[in-house]
């Protein structure tokens, strides 16, 4: 069995590490198994909302719209909607459902969401990553609600023999202004389920000057009293009858193998019922469990002290002699010598050597960890053929299909129930921990619950890279700037799926890099070989926190050796309003977007500057010790502009007074929701830039806990951070907010730091280096 | 056997009394409102409140708590509206919410202990509570509004 190299079989992003020209196939055949109304978008022409392609029919089963799989409608009227992307803080259970409520005219407060299993015949594409869930269902959902509401009003002009023209659905009822008639949707629940699905063709989407919901912000998330209640269930959570409490000593070294171990002291521990191993898979393996031993117990505690008690002997194999400060030393090295060339605009090698004046900026960003405050954790139950999970998973559907492979059983058979995440940021798009589970269950024969402690979590993840971006950047005697070279360098995710991967998979590439929208007349982006020691894999925002810090600490550089404003001197860089032509580039990836329509508009990113400058107060007066610095990046198809205050006590403690960060994502559903995740990410941005860092030393990660992982805690946290959502305009296409927070921020804090102090840090995370 | 009180009520433990307290209400009684978020007392996630002080959880056992009155996010409010989990949901604090029970009990205990704390006793009080979702903001203004009236 391969599981990584049949592209048919490939998933997300990993798409495009095998797959140049994706066909689509996997739609049509969620076309056939939902039978008579599954159509795939993309969306058709509408006078009330200006067509938009989008990437959503190239996902793994495209989408499904429709609305017998998505709503029913009780004979009380409650009106339950199916959430089929998975909860981790971005909001997305209420806000998909919301838009379906918008189109059909249903009253929120009569509407229940129910999470949809993963099934992606059924539901359509369920990865919940990669800022997608708004940008590629806002349509589909809207068209979802319209196709409902036109089932019932069709049956409501039945039942009152007028042309269906005549009624209205309006609020959770059907209306006939003429008679002043009304039935409620509950009334109309039964008949309106024998109405044909309505071809999407002819489907009379609501006028936005007519929405409740969409674009307001009022509606709080529908998990909110049972998160403050204790009662919303996290894939923790999760209690069967008569299930066990794992947990596993995993290999110390990725791609170490279990020696020998020996169990009599764990046998001993009170509560604890069997110790055995766990099967492990070569590294690579895309997803596949890292094997160990498992100590199976009466709860979790008992499992961790018998963890505690086992001796274990480890072969540490090829990767033993990983260690961070040698590794460090090899990116420069790399970033040094010229690399695969993977965009050229001009000569930038000749306009280099010509220039009056080179400024080279070498950045470096280590491995960081998610840490989720829920650590990976699910519950499996395996009978016989049949398995059922549940899990706090990113990918509903690409679990089922994981597991489904690895016990070797059809996915038909495999149930994968999808609990609230308590958090994700890209590590829980990785099921390792459910197959965990499911092979533990299938060896029992009971359920089992697979925990991860926070140790675990740390040590044995799939870390985000960590990475050398090197810039030169070319200037005449006027200053400007004529030559810019990009060489970045760092292992690819792409390690995790196949041996020896050593360049940048063209997701990754796109991500900050060949996307550089400046309008530089001589501009080479070029990405030298790096091998991989440990499981990389996706950190929200992913290769954008390299690329922005890179790139937007080099703009304030520049700025700063040519005595020109930070903000100035970064306008100048964009230059002209226009659409960035990235014909030069093989793949520009532009995240799984048609470029026409998410280009990269210069406009929309000179704005989020000015906004943000405006709004910020840019080029305020600041107390002595203070700083401002600004950063601006387009990432996941949206445009965020950040402005960081920075202040920096004489014995070099870093406090951020204010945040400002202006975010342009197209069309949106719940700005109040958006807000929470632009806050959200200025604190991880700050986590990272001040303390996140994941060493190695003889191949084991050296970090454990939040002692020695630290994160950002309430005292440090920016005393405000306000956010600016650029109103769209009527055509502009929904774009991510979950993630693109995160890349401005790092920049930003490093050019205040820099305002404030002279200092400039080209090393992450800051750690110490403002004291002494 | 050990006896313990759990909002109110007696539980009995006849395993390991050492075994820490987090374990005992999430996997032994069934209140899965506490969070495992460390297990060393660094992140806040397992907070109880154990006679109006805040408690982790994690680093607490079962037999320390004998004789002791223990309240878990389940016990803080029999309809769940002590008003700091008013203030909680008016501010719509929780992205993932996973933290947002541990937060909402250290709050909780703050208040009991000092009813209007200062802006900046409410960020050091808090700050034993990590939210990796960074709701700090929120989760500050908040506890301030709890402590103003909701
Ligand atoms: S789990 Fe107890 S403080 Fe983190
Ligand atoms: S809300 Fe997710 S950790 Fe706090």
């Amino acid at each position: 069995m391969n599981i990584l190299t049949n592209p048919k079989k490939l998933r997300g992003f990993e798409r495009h590490l095998k797959v140049e020209n994706v066909s689509r196939r996997s739609i049509l055949k969620g076309l056939g198994i939902a039978g008579g109304f599954a159509l795939a978008a993309p969306v058709m022409s509408r006078p009330a909302f200006a067509a938009y392609e989008t990437g959503a029919g190239a996902m793994p089963h495209g989408t499904v719209v429709d609305p017998r799989v998505f709503v029913s409608i009780a004979p009380d009227g409650i009106v339950t909607i199916i959430g089929h992307r998975a909860e981790m803080g971005t909001g997305v259970r209420t806000s998909l459902p919301l838009i379906v409520a918008e189109e059909m005219e249903a009253d929120w407060s009569r509407v229940r969401v129910q999470q949809a299993p993963g099934n992606e015949a059924k539901y359509g594409n369920q990865d919940t990553d990669g800022s997608r869930s708004t940008r590629h269902y806002l349509m589909p959902m809207r068209q979802i609600g319209a196709s409902a509401r036109s089932m019932l009003e069709a049956a409501a002009a039945k039942r009152w023999g007028v042309p269906a023209t005549e009624v209205k659905a309006r609020n959770h009822e059907v209306v006939h202004a003429a008679s002043g008639r009304k039935l409620g949707f509950g009334e109309l629940a039964a008949d309106a389920a024998k109405e044909s699905v309505p071809g999407i063709e002819g489907l009379k989407l609501k006028d936005p000057k007519d929405f409740r919901y969409l674009g307001k912000g009022q509606i709080g998330i529908v998990d909110l009293k049972d998160i403050t209640t204790g009662k919303a269930q996290y894939g923790a959570d999760i209690r069967l009858p008569g299930m066990k409490y794992a947990v596993i000593a995993r290999p110390p070294v990725t791609g170490g193998k279990l020696k020998s171990f020996d169990a009599a002291d764990a046998m001993k521990v009170s509560g604890v019922e069997k110790v055995l191993e766990v099967k492990g898979w070569p590294w690579p393996s895309k997803f596949q469990p890292l094997g160990g031993v498992a100590v199976i117990a009466r709860n979790t505690g008992a499992a961790i002290k018998g963890r505690d008690a086992l001796k274990i002997v480890w072969d540490d194999g090829a990767n033993g002699k990983y260690d961070s400060v040698a590794y460090r030393a090899s990116l420069e090295e790399a970033a040094r010598k010229p690399g695969l060339v993977v965009r050229k605009e001009g000569d930038a090698e000749a306009a280099l050597k010509s220039a009056d004046k080179v400024i080279t900026g070498e950045y470096y960003l280590p491995h960081l960890a998610h840490v989720s405050m829920e650590p990976p954790v699910a519950v499996a139950d395996v009978k016989g053929d049949r398995c059922e999970i549940w899990a706090p998973v990113q990918s509903a559907g690409g679990t089922r299909e994981d597991v489904a492979k690895t016990l070797g059983i059809p996915e038909a058979n495999v149930t994968v129930n999808v609990t609230l995440l308590g958090g994700g940021f890209g590590r829980k798009s990785k099921c390792d921990f459910a197959i965990e589970a499911a092979l533990l269950s299938k060896e029992l024969g009971a359920p089992v619950k697979v925990q991860w402690t926070r140790e675990d979590d740390v040590r044995h993840g799939f870390l985000h890279t960590v990475s050398l971006e090197r810039i030169e950047a070319g200037l005449d005697k006027n200053g400007k700037v004529i030559a810019w070279r990009h060489r970045s360098v760092a292992p690819t995710i792409a390690s995790t799926f196949a041996a020896g991967a050593k360049h940048a998979a063209p997701f990754e590439l796109g991500m900050g890099l060949i996307d550089n929208p400046f309008e530089i007349a001589n501009l080479q982006c070029e990405n030298p070989e790096a091998a991989a020691h440990t499981r990389i894999g996706w950190f929200r925002a992913v290769s954008n926190i390299p690329r922005a810090f890179a790139v937007q600490s080099m703009v304030a550089e520049i700025a700063a050796a040519t005595k020109r404003d930070p903000k100035d001197m970064l306008l100048e860089l964009i230059g002209s309003p226009r659409l960035v032509n990235l014909s030069s580039v093989k793949d520009p990836w532009n995240y799984g977007e048609p470029y026409g329509s998410y280009p990269i508009d210069t406009a929309r990113l000179r704005k989020v500057v000015e906004l943000v400058a405006d709004k910020g107060g840019w080029g305020r007066s600041v107390p002595k010790g203070h700083g401002l610095g600004i950063a601006v990046h387009r990432s996941f198809v949206s445009y965020i502009a950040t402005i960081v205050e920075v202040a920096i006590d004489d014995k070099g403690k870093l406090t951020v007074p204010r945040v400002d960060t202006a975010i342009d994502c197209g069309t949106y559903v719940n700005p109040e929701r958006i807000e929470s995740q632009i806050e959200g990410a200025a604190i991880m941005g700050l986590s990272l830039a001040k303390y996140g860092e994941i060493t190695f030393k003889d191949g084991k990660v050296q970090q454990g806990n939040f002692d020695d992982f630290p994160v950002i805690r309430l005292d440090e946290s920016p005393l405000v951070t306000h956010v600016y959502i650029v109103p769209p305009g009527p055509d502009t296409p929904p774009s991510g907010v979950g993630e693109p927070g995160v890349p401005p921020f790092a920049p930003a804090l490093i050019n205040a730091i820099f305002a404030a102090t002279g200092k400039r840090i080209r090393s992450l995370p800051i750690g110490k280096q403002l004291e002494a | 056997m050990i006896k313990v009180k759990i909002n109110g009520q007696e539980q009995n433990w006849d395993g390991d009394p050492d075994l820490p307290l987090l374990w005992f209400l999430r996997d032994e009684v069934g209140l899965t409102g506490t969070k495992y978020g460390c297990g060393q007392a660094l992140c806040g996630s397992c907070t109880v409140i154990i006679d109006k002080q805040a408690v982790r959880a994690c680093i607490t056992s079962v037999s320390d708590v004998v004789g002791r009155d223990v309240t878990t996010i389940e016990g803080l409010h029999p309809t769940g509206d002590h008003p700091v989990q008013k203030a909680w949901r008016q501010l719509n604090v929780p992205q993932c919410g996973y933290c947002q029970t541990g937060q909402i009990m250290q709050g909780a205990a703050l208040l009991m202990d000092n009813p209007k704390p200062s802006h900046d006793q409410i960020r050091e009080a808090m700050a034993g509570n990590i939210c990796r979702c960074g709701a700090y903001q929120r989760i500050e203004n908040a506890v301030r509004l709890a402590s103003t009236g909701v």
